[in-house]
């Protein structure tokens, strides 16, 4: 086998990067009529506390039944499909939203959408995960969740709205730093 | 930290652009020096025998990574599902002149028209078909069309400069463009950002996810610009700097760069997940 390349190194997304990423349609993993659609919405926020309004997130998620979305045309969305793929930059006050559906779960492991979050001041991207806030037994088995101590698992399990939807905040830093991941 | 981040989170946030300037606005030697110092300590620990990412998060000397970047270290997981599987797309996702630049209006843009090519390949050096490539950029006077771009150097009518193409069956990707001009920031007195053009690709697991940034041989901005030094060794940084590619110009028409790049992998678990639909 040939030797492994070397990655290309990532780099900040900077501050002028929404000309060059928005498309129609790109908070809709799934158009907002269609059946078993949520919205997951929150704030990405600094070391201080403070809003991050120049952040951009993406989640990648499995369909209801646990299936992974192959379907091409993840960019030219049709409002009828499903993708999976969401994108959406955060706005003033540091808010973002998507509307899609819930995964369901894989074999031994709580539902969750795959999340990177890129921003400027942040050098290169991170990965997490947004578990969707299912029993907690489930929750308890997943294998990564179950590493973790209470405080860490809050910063990745997102909260059920009264009305059905998820809310989740990605600390960036600080007290409530949410759980970065490296594969 | 004894900040309450609750009542500060709840605060009206301030305009983007206020944010832009770094509080302190220190002098260009004084950053030359912090970014000396933090490449030292780097290297200290890496002989120490720890494993650095090739982008340090934690780099003062980038002033808005301060307050922005985690603090905790990365937890290793073995991907799961979704996360190594990528978001399908095709060539009827874009459309050719997206990978134009310089067509996207009724006139022809300023500046140096050039190409810019290449092929992504996974880390085992397996070519990547069928992969979105997203590029954004400032136009040929080093300013951006982005609202909140206050740099007072002329917007181009002809000119938006972003682009997209999908890899083909080889994984290469070919845009036509105009070489960006440097572009000044306000990280500290009389910053110049090395003139660059942004690339987005998604790698075929969603953990190869990229953002990063393409420049330009010879930059004499190099030495001084503490994104580019985010990262930490001399041969990472040089991944990111383009080749000029004489044989690829086209005589009276256009200079040729390439720049290939390689997205990470998940080893240990990478599966095929099926080619071309």
């Amino acid at each position: 086998m040939a030797a492994k390349l070397r990655p290309t190194p990532g780099q900040t997304v900077g501050p002028f990067f929404a000309f060059g990423l928005q498309y129609d349609g790109m908070r809709e993993a799934a158009h907002p009529y269609s059946p078993g659609a949520v919205m997951l919405s929150g704030r990405v926020l600094d070391g201080a506390g403070a809003p991050v309004p120049d952040a951009l997130v993406e989640i990648f998620g499995a369909d209801a039944d646990g299936s992974v979305p192959t379907a091409r045309g993840a960019l030219q969305r049709d409002e009828r499909g499903f993708t999976g793929f969401g994108r959406a930059p955060t706005d003033d006050e540091g808010r973002f939203y998507f509307w899609t559906r819930e995964p369901g779960a894989t074999a031994g492991a709580a539902p969750f959408f795959a999340t990177v979050v890129f921003a400027r001041g942040l050098p290169r991207h991170l990965h997490t995960r947004i578990y969707v806030p299912v029993d907690d037994a489930a929750l308890a088995a997943d294998p990564l969740l179950a590493r973790l101590d209470e405080r860490e698992r809050a910063t990745l399990v997102a909260t059920r709205t009264d009305d059905g939807n998820l809310v989740h905040d990605i600390h960036l830093q600080g007290e409530r730093e949410t759980v970065f991941l490296g594969y | 930290m004894a900040l309450d981040t609750n009542a500060r989170a709840a605060a009206t946030a301030a305009a983007p652009e206020t944010l832009l300037a770094s509080p302190d606005m220190p002098t260009q030697a004084q950053i030359v020096d912090e970014i000396a110092g933090r490449h030292a300590e780097l290297a200290k620990e890496a002989k120490g025998g720890a494993e650095l990412p090739a982008t340090t998060l934690d780099f003062a000397a980038y002033r808005s990574s301060i307050l922005r970047h985690p603090t905790k270290g990365a937890y290793i997981v073995d991907p799961e599902t979704i996360e190594l599987h990528s978001p399908a797309y095709g060539e009827r996702d874009v459309a050719a002149i997206e990978s134009d630049l310089t067509a996207h209006h009724s006139g022809e843009p300023l500046g140096e028209r050039i190409t810019v090519e290449g092929t992504i390949r996974d880390s085992r050096g397996k070519a990547l078909p069928s992969q979105l490539v997203e590029i954004w950029q400032a136009n040929s006077a080093g300013r951006y069309i982005h609202q909140r771009d206050r740099h007072p150097a002329p917007l181009d009518p002809h000119f938006t400069g972003a682009g997209r193409a999908i890899t083909d069956s080889e994984g290469r990707y070919r845009f036509t463009t105009i070489k960006p001009g440097p572009y000044p920031w306000k990280n500290h007195r009389n910053a110049w950002r090395p003139a660059h053009i942004h690339f987005s690709v998604f790698g075929r697991a969603f953990t190869q996810r990229l953002v990063t940034q393409m420049y330009f041989p010879g930059d004499p901005l190099f030495a001084l610009d503490p994104i580019y030094n985010t990262i930490r060794l001399q041969e990472d940084r040089d991944r990111l700097v383009a080749a000029y590619d004489h044989d690829s110009s086209k005589p009276e028409f256009s200079m040729a760069y390439r720049f290939d790049i390689v997205v990470d992998g998940p080893d240990a678990t990478w599966f095929d997940h099926g080619g071309e639909a």
